[in-house]
This record gives C-alpha cells, sequence and structure tokens, in this order.
C-alpha cells in the first residue's frame, strides 16, 4: 500500500510543497488539500470543464491529472486571474455580460478563455465556441458568455 | 478512487522491468484521459490495476521526429496539441490533424495521446482508422526485446489489443507521404464537438505523378464493429480507377457499408450506421483525393 508522496510545484507563481496520495486527482489536492476551492467539481470525468487549470501554459481538467503529476509543472488557477489591481478584464467582461447565474461554469470558462486569448488575442465567435466545447454550462445557454468573451478580447486589444 | 501507487520511470527498461514485475496489475499511462476515468468508475474492467506507470518521462514515448525519406516517428504519449501546433506534422499529415484535433475538446487534447486512444483500443477510437489509413507501423518493446506491427493488426476485440502484459507501446511509425498522396478523417455526432462517433472514416489515397490514377487506397471505419475494420474491398474498388470516377468511389461506399458489422445502441441503428458508413466514405475519399493533388480541405 502506498504511502504519501511529497509534490513541489508551482501554483500562481509561488512554490508549493504538498503530500498527497498518488490516487488523488489534482483537483482533490488543490480543493482539499491545499484549500484552494476556486476550481469546481462538476463531472469528475472530464466532460464538464470546471475543474480547468493551466498546467505548463495548457488547459487541462484537474480531475484527470494525478496530483503527483504536478511535481515540477507550473499551475495556474482561477485564484491567480484576479490581481491586487483588482479583477481581470475577463472576470470584468463576464460580470458586465452577465455571463453567469450559479457560477459553478465559471472559473472554468474564465481559465479556458484566457488561455484561449493569451494565445490568440482576437479569435473568431467560432472559435470561442470551439475552444470552449470543453466547458458545459447549465444556466446561461453560452451565448452570453461567447459574448463576454469577445467583449473581454476587445477591452483587452 | 482506490488504491494505486504511482511509478514515473526515466527508461523504457525500467518500465518493463515495472510491467513485468506487476503483470496486468499495472498499467502504462500518458494522458490518463480514460485511465483515471477507468481506475475511478471501473476498475474491474482493467483487472482492478493498482499501479500507474507514467510514460511521459520516457524520452522515447516523447518523440516527434520527422524527415522526408523515414516519414514521422510519434512517440506513443505525445498529446494532441502537441501534434497540431507542430508545422511540419500540420502540412505533412493533414490527415492526422484531422483526429488529433477532434478527440475530447481543448483540455482533453493538452493531455490526450495518440498513443492512448490506440492502446485502449476502443472502436470509437478517432484515430484508429486515420491510423490505418496512413500505414502506421506500431513499435512495441517488452521482456523479449522489439517487435512492430501493422496497425490493422493491433486491436483484436473491443477494448482488447496485441500487447501483452509486459509490453508496451513506445511509438508510431508513419510511412513518408510521397507527392500525390492523401488522407481525410470524418466522424458523424449529433453534436459539433466532445461526443462519440456513430460511425468515423478514415481514408487515404496514393495518385500517380500524373494526378490520373489511383496507385493505393486505404479505407477505415470506427465504431461500426468489435474492432476498427479495415475495408480491403474499397481498395479493391479504387486501385486503378481515375480519382475522378464516381462510380469507383461509389463502389467503395458500397463496400465500406457491407464491411461494417454495427450493433443496434442509442446512438444509431444497425441501418443508420451502415448507411453513415457508406457517406462518410465517399466524402473522406474526395477529401483525401483534394489533398492528394495539393488542395486543402479544413481539418474542422
Ligand atoms: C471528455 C472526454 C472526451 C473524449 N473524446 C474523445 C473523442 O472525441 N474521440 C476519442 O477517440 N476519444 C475520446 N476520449 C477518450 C480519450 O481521451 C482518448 O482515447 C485519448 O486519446 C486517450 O489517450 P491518453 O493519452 O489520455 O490515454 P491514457 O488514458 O493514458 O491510456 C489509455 C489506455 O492505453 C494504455 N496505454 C497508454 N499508453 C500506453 C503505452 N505506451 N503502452 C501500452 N499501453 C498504454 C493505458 O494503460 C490505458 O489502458 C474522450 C475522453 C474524455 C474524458
Ligand atoms: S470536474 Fe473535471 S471536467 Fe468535470
Ligand atoms: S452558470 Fe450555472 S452552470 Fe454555468
Amino acid at each position: 500500500m502506498s504511502t504519501k508522496t511529497h509534490v513541489q510545484t508551482k501554483i500562481n507563481g509561488e512554490t508549493v510543497d504538498f503530500l498527497c496520495e498518488p490516487r488523488q486527482s489534482l483537483l482533490e489536492v488543490l480543493r482539499d488539500v491545499l484549500q484552494m476551492t476556486g476550481s469546481k467539481e462538476g463531472c469528475n470525468d472530464g466532460n464538464c470543464g470546471a475543474c480547468t487549470v493551466n498546467m505548463d501554459g495548457r488547459i487541462v481538467d484537474s480531475c484527470l491529472v494525478l496530483g503527483v503529476e504536478a511535481a515540477g509543472s507550473e499551475i495556474n488557477t482561477i485564484e491567480g486571474v484576479a490581481t491586487s489591481d483588482g479583477l481581470h478584464p475577463i472576470q470584468q467582461a463576464f460580470l458586465e455580460n452577465a455571463a453567469l447565474q450559479c457560477g459553478i461554469c465559471t472559473p472554468g470558462f474564465i481559465v479556458a478563455s484566457k488561455a484561449l486569448l493569451e494565445a490568440e488575442p482576437n479569435p473568431s465567435e467560432e472559435r470561442i465556441r470551439l475552444w470552449l466545447a470543453g466547458n458545459l454550462c447549465r444556466c446561461t445557454g453560452y451565448d452570453k458568455i461567447v459574448r463576454a468573451v469577445m467583449d473581454a478580447a476587445q477591452k483587452m486589444a | 478512487m482506490k488504491w494505486i501507487d504511482f511509478a514515473n520511470p526515466t527508461t523504457l527498461d525500467e518500465a518493463i522491468r515495472l510491467l513485468s514485475e506487476h503483470g496486468e496489475k499495472a498499467r502504462v499511462m500518458a494522458g490518463g484521459t480514460d485511465l483515471i476515468v477507468q481506475l475511478r468508475v471501473s476498475p474491474e474492467r482493467i483487472g482492478n490495476a493498482d499501479l500507474v506507470i507514467d510514460g511521459k518521462g520516457i524520452p522515447e514515448l516523447n518523440e516527434i521526429s520527422f524527415s522526408k525519406e523515414e516519414g514521422l516517428t510519434l512517440g506513443a504519449s505525445v498529446p494532441c496539441y502537441k501534434i497540431y501546433q507542430n508545422p511540419t506534422i500540420a502540412e505533412t499529415y493533414p490527415g492526422l490533424i484531422d483526429s488529433a484535433s477532434l478527440i475530447g475538446g481543448i483540455q482533453i487534447q493538452g493531455r490526450a495521446s495518440i498513443g492512448g486512444n490506440l492502446c485502449n483500443g476502443t472502436p470509437s477510437a478517432d484515430s484508429i482508422p486515420t491510423l490505418i489509413a496512413h500505414n502506421v507501423v506500431c513499435k512495441i518493446v517488452g521482456p523479449g526485446g522489439t517487435r512492430e506491427v501493422d496497425v490493422e493488426d493491433f486491436c483484436t476485440g473491443p477494448s482488447r489489443t496485441i500487447l501483452e502484459p509486459n509490453e508496451l507501446l513506445v511509438s508510431l511509425h508513419f510511412p513518408a507521404p510521397p507527392k500525390g498522396f492523401g488522407a481525410r478523417y470524418i466522424r458523424f455526432i449529433p453534436r459539433n464537438e466532445m461526443d462519440i462517433a456513430v460511425a468515423g472514416v478514415g481514408a487515404s489515397v496514393q495518385l500517380d505523378e500524373k494526378n490520373s490514377v489511383i496507385k493505393s487506397a486505404r479505407v477505415a471505419l470506427a465504431s461500426v464493429g468489435p474492432t476498427p475494420i479495415l475495408v480491403n474491398e474499397a481498395t479493391s474498388a479504387l486501385v486503378g480507377k481515375s480519382p475522378e470516377d464516381e462510380s469507383a468511389i461509389s463502389k467503395a461506399g458500397q463496400a465500406a457499408k457491407s464491411a461494417a458489422t454495427p450493433i443496434n445502441d442509442m446512438r444509431g441503428t444497425v441501418e443508420y450506421r451502415k448507411h453513415l458508413c457508406d457517406v462518410l466514405t465517399r466524402r473522406a475519399l474526395n477529401a483525401a483525393i483534394t489533398r492528394a493533388k495539393g488542395g486543402t480541405i479544413d481539418v474542422h
């Protein structure tokens, strides 16, 4: 039987050490070990994107990453999106465009949208919809989310 | 999730030693997009495995190398995004990009590998018909050394492959495409993204130097049988014919329809799926021909 493993990683720019069991997902480590509950559990099987984090420059579903795999990586989560100066333009655009209702999907959508706009500052609506196909929302009907991302893209230009 | 141990070997030898010691109880992991779900939801379906061996630290499993003479060697763990972001692969093997860019969504593509898609061995796997269309050869290692297997012989049943418990897939070798080669994968799903194929078709053609004769062709089907299916009768219908010969393309579509042995399930009926095989085969072949002539077909 396995004991806990010591993992050193970088989360939102800061070096973090934690202990976890190999069976714990990165999502479980974030939420249950590190008390970073911004990343949400929707489906726990890779379909909903509520647990989206950025790992080494790529968005991934943290429910489908083992905590031990974070060793030596750079993880960015929703907790690192706003700065001391205030909300990120994408967060502001979500508020202004009413792109959330219950909010469970929102951290995942914001982390995913941020990665898109960092790679492609001016994506088409179609590209945004394709990029966000791995994020599910049961409340908004998606249109407001897509409009918020387009709005944020303009403001960030 | 049940208890597991985790190993991240940095050499093939170490991985093979672990596999030999733990047998059925050990599983190699690439992106984990199938494996982690299985460990969580249905561990009995993977022999109650209790050791995960991460292959991502092994250099051979991460290899991406291409030369005009040798073709492409794609390590078994390479995630989809590294494939479609590689300009050489994107230009040389657009048929592979078709598959790599439709497995899951962006988050899944950040982790999921083609090697994992193949080793998982589901009939609906979106890369396997593409690999068959490209005449891919699989490099496998075990305690006895290395062996090479044609990809169409890799899957032996639903989620069953020719891999022995102490073997692992190292890489996939794509021959260098000569001028006049083109390939395309398309699937039918009721949604736009993020769904399991009702039917899928990978097709390739090799035209002669004047683009007037089909010298060889391959059609392979997903989701319509216990394994992906290579349709040999489609090859016979096409070889020696003009790429403009619509009746040859239609015959290939009919051959695909006959070769399919789908089941009725919530995704579609037998009749519907067979019909899809015909339609998708014709579309995939026409797109492969366009690419073979140097034209472009949008991936999505
Ligand atoms: C939300 C979601 C959407 C999906 N959508 C699609 C889709 O559209 N199309 C599709 O085809 N699939 C889809 N999948 C399934 C899955 O993402 C793919 O099959 C993927 O390619 C698996 O690759 P992986 O690297 O994650 O494999 P892993 O999960 O790491 O491994 C899969 C299997 O292969 C074995 N394995 C891995 N590497 C090796 C090796 N080197 N040697 C021996 N055995 C090995 C593992 O032990 C395991 O049994 C989806 C999955 C999810 C969760
Ligand atoms: S909780 Fe990870 S994708 Fe739904
Ligand atoms: S706001 Fe409720 S799921 Fe998206």
